[in-house]
């Protein structure tokens, strides 16, 4: 296990330094200033382009400003924005509420995710199972904002059972709406990975060895079939992840949470390219190192994956 | 087919016992019906009716957008009249207007050739990358595997999405459609490399491949000529997926406000996004063009299940 760990957190540092250098190079390798740039149409002033040169280090070359700048993100210096606030005090104020929202949104996308595909998956071709695999197929064609709007308009503002969008300090009566909304996507494919690895696994010969030493099927079906079916979905919430990432910036933006997405959301509309780049670029960290985790939980799950040799 | 307690059926291959001889069992039966892979998958698509739905559909949807003309005459843009803002289906005005006074429909109708040409260059894009490098790495492996693969899982860690608001935040002034299906197929190709790599590497085991090499053919040839056809299929499933997942990322781009210009192009996703402020007034402006949105994503999504289903037989079994 000790090595797999290793090996594992070695291969993570060259993902690492591979995507912060290309979003780096997104920025700064493009043709023309990258200052001006970043101010699309209006026009800086001469402090302005100063600060921003200081800050990026544009007289140095381009490898040595890159890991310049990995300092400063190191650091916790992520800028200012166009507006003087500082990224970091941004982030710590909003991460918080994103880390609620998302919280919420994974228990609702396992909890109604695989209790739907394990009733799907043992009953393969019942009406229940074809609902589900309707309902899935339409919730994966929906993208975030339509759902989004459609979710606030229809529960928020005909029905008024939740408030269309977050009061003030985010409690969790409101985080409710927009989390059901972050979850629906991931929870369509938990729905999907739980039915097919249910069906798989209850083929498997140690279940049918279960049933045939007697043992009843609330005992099978909890111990034998469900707890080896959930290796899939484990696998893929890292893309998960990746989802649940863009999703929170649509469903943060339209629900006025305030969280990560949101300032994420906003900066976008201002046109604020420092900001934007700030925040992808720790949403990329984050992303990295949540993959990272998943990795190594996924070794501890299955241990055929530790011992895959060379 | 719902049993509490499933059992195995594996089938059995015996030979006739009247036929006798081996020679009976080794036959090969020349009035059987010719089959391979894509007869197969062809024989099992016809008799599904999502598969007809989706690809009735989608040949609707094309014929749309190379036809606006055929389905309104009213100019999208240019004859907006802020005396008609958010009213009402007129005659000529089936779905009535926006805050600006434009026409819902023709919009609409007019946004359908941006999201599928989006899609289609996406898609094309994403499926050459990903099979030339996905075949590289599985059939040369060796040091070209391990390094095209570790590029791949640099791309792969940063969400396309987000990768497409930072390249679309430099193009202020000259987004275009190639702009953003270069922002959004630029980070979205690992997925398809992965996937035709593994099923490379499954191919060039067998027999033809050896044959073709030692034949004489050279390794790019082989790789080419036989190895890559034989191992497209999934490339098919992921590409019609991926394409309903570009229609969505430019919408989602476009609604984020990074996306193709309002004044130029119509966007579905600039549409919904202008109609978000009126949405307790006036939601039907913004429902048509999602629906519009929606449907066409579900029509690629349908089609691209059905294909999966019919190409690999471990996904029919669980139908």
């Amino acid at each position: 296990m000790a090595w797999y760990i290793v090996r594992r957190v070695l291969q993570g540092i060259p993902v690492f330094l591979g995507s912060t250098f290309l979003i780096y190079a997104m920025v700064f390798a493009m043709p023309g200033n990258p200052v001006l740039r970043m101010f699309g149409d209006r026009t800086p002033t001469e402090a302005q382009i100063a600060a921003l040169e200081a800050k990026f280090h544009l007289d140095q070359n381009f490898f040595t400003r890159y890991f310049l700048y990995l300092g400063d993100v190191f650091q916790g210096n992520l800028g200012t924005t166009f507006n003087g606030q500082s990224v970091n005090e941004i982030l710590i104020r909003t991460f918080p509420t994103t880390l609620r929202l998302a919280l919420l949104a994974v228990i609702i996308q396992l909890v109604v995710g695989v209790t739907a595909g394990l009733i799907s998956g043992l009953r393969k071709g019942g009406i229940f199972d074809h609902a589900a695999l309707i309902v899935t197929l339409i919730l994966i064609s929906l993208p975030v904002f339509v759902l989004a709007f459609v979710a606030q308009w229809f529960f928020g503002i005909e029905l008024g059972w939740f408030r269309p969008t977050v009061g003030q300090g985010a409690p969790w009566s409101d985080l409710i709406l927009p989390a059901i909304v972050l979850a629906a996507l991931n929870m369509a494919y938990v729905v999907r990975l739980t039915r097919g690895s249910v069906i798989e696994t209850s083929q498997a010969d140690f279940v049918r060895m279960a049933y045939g030493k007697g043992l009843p099927s609330r005992r099978v079906v909890p111990v034998h079939v469900l707890r080896n079916s959930l290796i899939p979905v484990t696998t893929n919430l890292a893309a998960d992840f990746g989802i649940l990432i863009v999703g929170a910036t649509v469903t943060e933006g339209i629900f006025n949470v305030p969280g990560v997405g949101n300032e994420l959301f906003k900066a976008i509309n201002r046109h604020d390219t420092p900001e934007i780049v700030s925040i992808v670029t720790i949403l990329v960290i984050v992303y990295v190192f949540v993959n990272l985790l998943i990795d190594l939980l996924y070794g501890v799950l299955d241990p055929r994956i530790r011992y895959v040799k060379k | 087919m719902s049993r509490s307690n499933p059992v195995r059926q594996a089938p059995r291959y015996v030979a006739e016992v009247d036929e006798g001889g081996l020679g009976a069992v080794d036959a090969v039966r020349v009035s059987d019906r010719k089959s391979n892979l894509w007869l197969d998958a062809w024989r099992d698509l016809r008799g599904r009716w999502m598969f007809w739905i989706s690809a009735v559909f989608i040949v609707f949807i094309v014929f749309v957008a190379l036809f606006p003309g055929v389905f309104t005459q009213v100019p999208p843009n240019n004859d907006c009249y802020l005396a008609n803002s958010n009213a009402g289906p007129q005659p000529g005005h089936p779905l009535g207007f926006t805050k600006q006074g434009c026409d819902v429909f023709s919009r609409i109708v007019h946004g359908t050739s941006t999201s599928l040409s989006v899609g289609v260059i996406v898609t094309v894009m994403v499926a050459v990358m990903g099979i030339v490098l996905g075949a590289f790495a599985g059939y040369f492996g060796g040091w070209l595997d391990s390094f095209l693969m570790r590029i791949g899982d640099i791309f792969f860690a940063i969400p396309y999405i987000l990768a497409a608001v930072v390249i679309m935040s430099m193009f202020l002034h000259d987004r275009n459609i190639w702009i953003i299906a270069l922002a959004i197929g630029f980070f979205s190709w690992p997925a398809t490399a992965r996937i035709l790599r593994s099923e490379v590497l499954r191919v060039k085991q067998f027999d033809y491949v050896m044959a073709s090499e030692a034949l004489g053919l050279s390794k790019v040839r082989t790789m080419f000529l036989h190895v890559m056809p034989n191992s497209i299929a999934p490339v098919i499933v992921i590409s019609t997926v991926g394409l309903a997942a570009a229609i969505t990322a430019e919408a989602t781009l476009s609604f984020l406000g990074v996306g193709l210009p309002n004044n130029i192009y119509m966007s579905w996703g600039n549409d919904i996004s202008a109609a978000q402020v009126d949405l307790r007034t006036n939601p039907m402006t913004l429902i048509y063009p999602s629906i519009a949105l929606s449907a066409t994503v579900l029509a690629f999504i349908m089609l691209g299940e059905t294909v999966r289903e019919a190409l690999d037989p471990k996904a029919r079994a669980q139908r």
